[in-house]
């Protein structure tokens, strides 16, 4: 079998595998009980480990709240337990999965005889694996369980849609791509890209969070909201994300531009890739002012993030679709 | 605009200088600076310059790609005036981008000069005294231990300096502080952005680029009249060029020939030979795509190539009118190129001739066509005009394109005059025109020569910048106190309290290593004497 063959067998494997996490992810949600006592009790631990906030979230979660268990029918237990055991596969699933992506990554490397992030396809895939990655860093150091949904779907559906949509055979790259600077210019991008999206799915979770408040919501979403860390933690691991990947991102961009000088013979042209990548710095830039500006802290600065987000998204996708310039060879 | 992070209220504490607006002229200037250097305002012109961006990927940008601003003029006419009056074909250039980015620098340094001296202060202040009740501060820690008060603080004092704190020490207590770095490098890292600014001016003020095309076998001096176009920076004087020349020795471009990937370029080499001045010894290297020539502080860099098909014009009289290469443009991925050719000594009419260079020949149905990019079945397509060309009509002109205003297409018997010419095939014109001769091609690179002194500059604001940007993301500010009470025979009641400027980091586990250092010192007899103080 040819290592290309190969690579491509260990993303079809990585999928199935990932499909299993999110699938065991979402069993742990959708069969706990909806709110009750056992989901208070969850979210103490979850909170426990933020340690300094663990009192004022368990007494907002408390008061107020019905006790919806005395109504459940007797099978609802059993459902949960089985959720629960569900969920105990979804992290050793995410990590076998991540696992196979890894090895098809680096069976690409190999296949192609380059660094395996040349083109949208690569650079989707690869970033899938960071944004895996970088949960399962997360997860090892903080309590982030909750986000474990989120991320294997976000990386299922990326890793699908590069394989459906954005696939390309190995192969090397046009003379224009040949560089060390490739190399590094574009894997600090990826990993930023990576970053950026595990901080916006922490954003997005805050105002999901804030949205519902200390009032208890409703339903079995309104359960898992309810397990999630306090606002101020998700708001401080959202930061954390973006501060990592902010100069990371910066970094991307300078290295883009010294290419460019290199390559190009001018280090900044205005093609539509590289006004979006200033866009988005504009944007998280102004995403770290916001959380230090009175009215524009938490709510403000996670709708921002998102901005930034969607910035980034439109960089790696609308504009290969609509705009031609320089970086017009990433091949769709 | 500074502070990226610090939740504490500093200097630039946004809430305090946005006041409601006063009166007098005099303060309403104070309240327009204010408003004007306060973060709320740093964040709205930021967004604003993200937005403002948009257009310039949206719309074709005259600086990157006047051709095909060109085209858009003329397929929106009636929009194109409008959206050029609000310069959206040069948006970058444009008066209200450089408004919202003057602005934006006013206010960064509006914010970091009163911060930077702010700043300086408390880089040579001590550390704040203790407050009075260490045990009402949120994070403490308060024990007892058998050790005297001096060796407490002593002990206390080792640990906190290993942890790089600055300490401030009396009697009975401790301040300490660190993370002084954190707005430094905020500060630093707004310098950075200014810096960045000034580098890109100075490449504008001095820098020079310009492109030339040139033929195998020819060659280009470093002259401002040998370009094809130049655009010096307001301060350079063309005369001035570095007085390099070279010369194409050979052009190679290759082909992926099989594959997904066929018709696509595997590599370009111009191969060059170049003198630094005339009467210096010669040099030959290759220039490639991401690997240009430098000579001196002039980077030269492989921008494009083509073809340049080799015609020999005999006009009506027999003189050879036209003799030489002439540079076609390439217009499709397989390299069919077109371009034209002006003789205007021909006689006894003007001659003009547009027409197509095809690399790998094709004719079907479809017309004329290129298969593949490389010359493996070279040969042109021709038409033929005459009249007037308006060389002397004082019209500008391009060298790629037939003004046929005042010229007729030739025709021969009613039908247009058009011949496929393989090489070394000649077309006789009609009317005792003359002939025109196909004889080869030579292959041509487009070369961008530039220098910008700016380049430094740039380069040491970037790197500033990320250090500088992660030093005000990653260092943790944070005080902390240690209060010594002596009781009983020599022992002591130990306070310690701590203070971060943003919440979330290890405070706890530094304050719980700071608590066990202090209660038993390295080094010194643990349990001296006495064994419970209370």
């Amino acid at each position: 079998m040819s290592t290309d063959a190969l690579s491509n067998l260990l993303l079809e494997a990585a999928l199935v595998v990932y499909a299993g996490a999110v699938l065991a992810y979402l069993a742990e949600i959708l069969l706990a009980p909806g709110l009750d006592r056992v989901g208070v009790a969850h979210r103490r631990t979850l909170v426990g480990a933020a340690a300094e906030t663990s009192t004022r979230a368990g007494a907002e979660a408390d008061p107020g709240r019905v006790d919806p268990s005395a109504s459940l029918p007797p099978t609802a237990g059993r459902w949960s337990e089985r959720g629960e055991r569900a969920g105990r596969l979804a992290l050793p699933l995410l990590t076998l999965g991540s696992g196979l992506h890894l090895g098809a990554v680096v069976a690409r490397g190999f296949a192609a005889g380059r660094a395996p992030w040349g083109n949208m396809f690569e650079f989707a895939v690869v970033g899938a694996l960071v944004a895996a990655g970088v949960f399962l860093v997360l997860e090892r150091r903080y309590e982030v369980r909750y986000l474990g949904v989120w991320v294997s779907a976000v990386v299922l559906g990326v890793l699908g849609f590069a394989v459906t949509v954005l696939y390309t055979e190995a192969g090397p790259l046009l003379p224009a791509l040949r560089s060390t600077w490739l190399v590094i210019h574009v894997f600090a991008a990826i990993l930023a890209t990576g970053l950026f999206t595990i901080g916006a799915l922490v954003s997005v979770l805050y105002l999901m969070a804030d949205r519902q408040g200390p009032a208890a919501g409703r339903g079995r979403l309104g359960a898992y909201v309810s397990r999630l860390p306090d606002r101020e933690a998700l708001d401080r691991l959202a930061f954390r994300l973006h501060a990592v990947a902010f100069p990371i991102w910066t970094f991307a961009v300078m290295a883009g531009a010294i290419w460019a000088q290199y390559a190009w013979g001018r280090y900044w042209g205005w093609d539509p890739k590289e006004t979006w990548a200033f866009v988005s710095w504009v944007a998280y830039a102004a995403y770290l002012h916001a959380r230090v500006t009175a009215g524009w802290r938490g709510r403000g600065a996670a709708g921002i993030a998102l901005v930034g987000y969607a910035t980034m998204l439109f960089n790696f996708i609308g504009v290969n679709i609509f705009f031609t310039g320089f970086h017009s060879y990433a091949g769709l | 605009m500074t502070g990226t992070t610090t939740a504490a209220p500093d200097v630039m504490a946004d809430d305090v200088r946005v006041g409601p607006r006063p009166a007098r002229a005099r303060d309403l200037m104070l309240w327009t600076w204010r408003q004007l250097t306060s973060m709320r305002v740093a964040l709205v012109l930021l967004f604003l310059l993200a937005v403002a961006s948009v257009p310039g990927s949206v719309f074709p940008q005259r600086r990157t790609n006047p051709v095909a601003v060109a085209g858009y003029v003329e397929a929106h006419p009636d929009l194109a005036p409008w959206l050029d009056r609000l310069s959206m074909f040069d948006v970058f250039g444009s008066p209200w981008f450089g408004a919202i980015y003057l602005l934006l620098f006013v206010s960064l340094v509006g914010c970091v000069v009163p911060r930077s001296f702010a700043h300086a202060r408390a880089l040579r202040a001590r550390p704040p005294a203790a407050p009075q009740h260490l045990t009402r501060m949120r994070d403490h820690r308060s024990f007892d231990t058998p050790q005297k008060p001096v060796q407490a603080l002593d002990a206390a004092a080792a640990a906190l300096r290993r942890h790089r704190y600055r300490i401030d020490r009396t009697t009975a207590t401790l301040s300490a502080e660190r993370g002084y770095l954190r707005e430094t490098g905020n500060l630093f890292f707004h310098v950075s952005l200014l810096l960045i600014i000034v580098g890109a001016a100075v490449g504008g003020l001095f820098g020079t680029r310009g492109t030339v095309v040139v033929l195998e076998g020819a060659g280009f001096t470093n002259t401002v009249t040998q370009y094809n176009d130049i655009a010096p920076g307001r301060l350079v004087d063309v005369a001035d060029l570095p007085p390099f020349s070279l010369e194409l020795v050979d052009f190679t471009a290759t082909f992926a020939t099989e594959g997904e990937r066929r018709g696509t370029a595997d590599e370009f080499v111009a191969e060059v030979r170049y003198r630094t001045a005339p009467g210096q010894p010669s040099t030959d290297r290759d220039i490639r795509v991401n690997a240009p020539l430098t000579i001196g502080r002039t980077d030269i860099h492989l921008l494009g190539h083509g073809y340049a098909p080799i015609f020999t014009v005999t006009d009506g009289a027999g003189t050879v009118v036209f003799s030489g290469a002439v540079p076609f443009l390439p217009a499709d991925g397989n390299f069919l190129s077109t371009g034209v050719i002006k003789v205007p000594d021909a006689q006894p009419e003007q001659l003009g001739f547009s027409g197509f260079f095809l690399p790998t020949a094709m004719i079907d149905e479809q017309g004329p066509r290129s298969l593949f990019p490389e010359a493996l079945n070279p040969a042109v397509v021709i038409n033929v005009w005459k009249g007037d060309l308006g060389l002397d009509s004082g019209r500008p002109q391009s060298v790629f394109q037939l003004d046929t205003r005042s010229m007729e297409q030739v025709r021969d018997d009613g039908e247009f005059v058009t011949a496929l010419l393989a090489d070394g095939q000649a077309l006789d014109l009609p009317d005792g025109l003359g002939s025109i001769t196909y004889g080869g091609y030579v292959e041509w690179a487009n070369l961008q020569v530039s220098s910008n002194p700016g380049l430094p500059i740039l380069l040491g604001g970037a790197g500033l910048a990320l250090v500088s940007v992660t030093l005000s993301l990653f260092i943790r500010r944070r005080r902390i106190w240690v209060r010594v009470t002596p009781v009983g025979a020599g022992g002591s009641v130990i306070e310690i309290a701590g203070l971060d400027r943003a919440h979330g980091g290890d405070l706890d586990t530094e304050l719980d290593e700071l608590a066990a250092a202090t209660a038993r010192p390295a080094g010194l007899g643990t349990g001296s004497k006495g064994s419970d103080p209370t």
